[in-house]
């Protein structure tokens, strides 16, 4: 689906890569192998990648999109990199307490303290 | 209602009553949306979407319409991927009934159906990383109730239209 919409958008503050979700709903089957295509080529990037996952504009997600994070955590623990995910809102964050995800990703508050969370190495 | 104006509409023949006298509707009567599909998501993403409309036009609440967005997108997902494997002989079936106090929808496939219990636990710690096996904690989560019946190829969820108390 080339001429479609972007299913996310990429800014970069210092070395870390910020991830932004542009579609509400990360549901749809297509959907999900799109974005975990481009967060895979994000992580073989570099030696060490830093990811950011702002969630701001998420209302909904499944649980194919929680594999998709969770294969993306384990390929950057892999690659000994780091993995942030922020500003999920509170629907949406009680899929992650239900599933004990919670327990596995880095989940800020906002964008600024994920940022600051990452170790310097 | 509305039937006295009906004379001039017809022919006036006496037998024409025993025509038009319907099956009394109630207000709690809800006709069931039926929907017989092949194993695609093209097909299984409509099905949703109009039972998603009618949970809104029902005036579900925004918890109770997202639980049911969520655990029918799971359960649809189970019909026709894991259990129909996609094959697009096979047939998925799909009965909602959405009052504006309860939906029921029921989904049955035509695959090789699965037991409940020899689905390992997902928030185990040994299985927190594996990618897969959060469909259906997630079903039975956010609805009241989710039954597998006919060796796991039918299911049948319940959601009330309420508040949780659960969340916050």
């Amino acid at each position: 689906m080339p001429e479609s919409t972007p299913t996310v958008a990429l800014t970069t503050e210092k070395d870390v890569r910020i991830v932004e979700f542009t579609n509400s709903k990360i549901l749809d089957e297509g959907n999900i192998a799109d974005i975990g295509s481009t967060l895979g080529s994000l992580i073989d990037e570099k030696a060490a990648p830093k990811l950011l996952l702002d969630f701001a504009t998420v209302e909904h997600l499944s649980s194919a999109a929680l594999g998709m994070l969770i294969n993306v955590n384990n390929r950057i623990k892999q690659k000994n990199g780091q993995l942030r995910l922020a500003n999920i809102k509170p629907q949406i964050f009680e899929v992650f307490v239900i599933t004990k995800l919670n327990k596995l990703f880095r989940i800020l508050p906002n964008r600024a303290e994920a940022l600051a969370s990452f170790n310097q190495l | 209602m509305g039937m006295s104006g009906s004379k001039s509409r017809g022919n006036g023949a006496s037998d024409d009553k025993k025509k038009k006298s319907p099956a009394v509707v109630t207000a709690s009567a809800v006709l069931p949306l039926k929907f017989k599909i092949p194993s695609d998501h093209k097909h299984q993403h409509e099905v949703q979407s109009a039972i998603l409309d009618e949970v809104a036009r029902r005036g579900f609440n925004s918890q109770s319409t997202f639980a049911i967005k969520l655990a029918l997108e799971e359960a649809m997902i189970n019909a026709v991927k894991h259990g129909n494997k996609l094959n697009p002989n096979k047939t998925v079936w799909i009965e909602a009934k959405i009052s504006p106090t309860v939906a029921e929808i029921v989904i049955e496939d035509e695959g090789p159906g699965f037991d409940r219990k020899s689905v390992p636990d997902p928030t185990a710690e040994e299985n927190l990383e594996k990618c897969s096996g959060r469909g259906i904690l997630l079903m039975e989560s956010y609805m009241n109730s989710v039954k597998w019946t006919n060796g796991g190829r039918r299911v049948k969820m319940v959601k009330k239209n309420e508040i949780d108390v659960h969340s916050h």
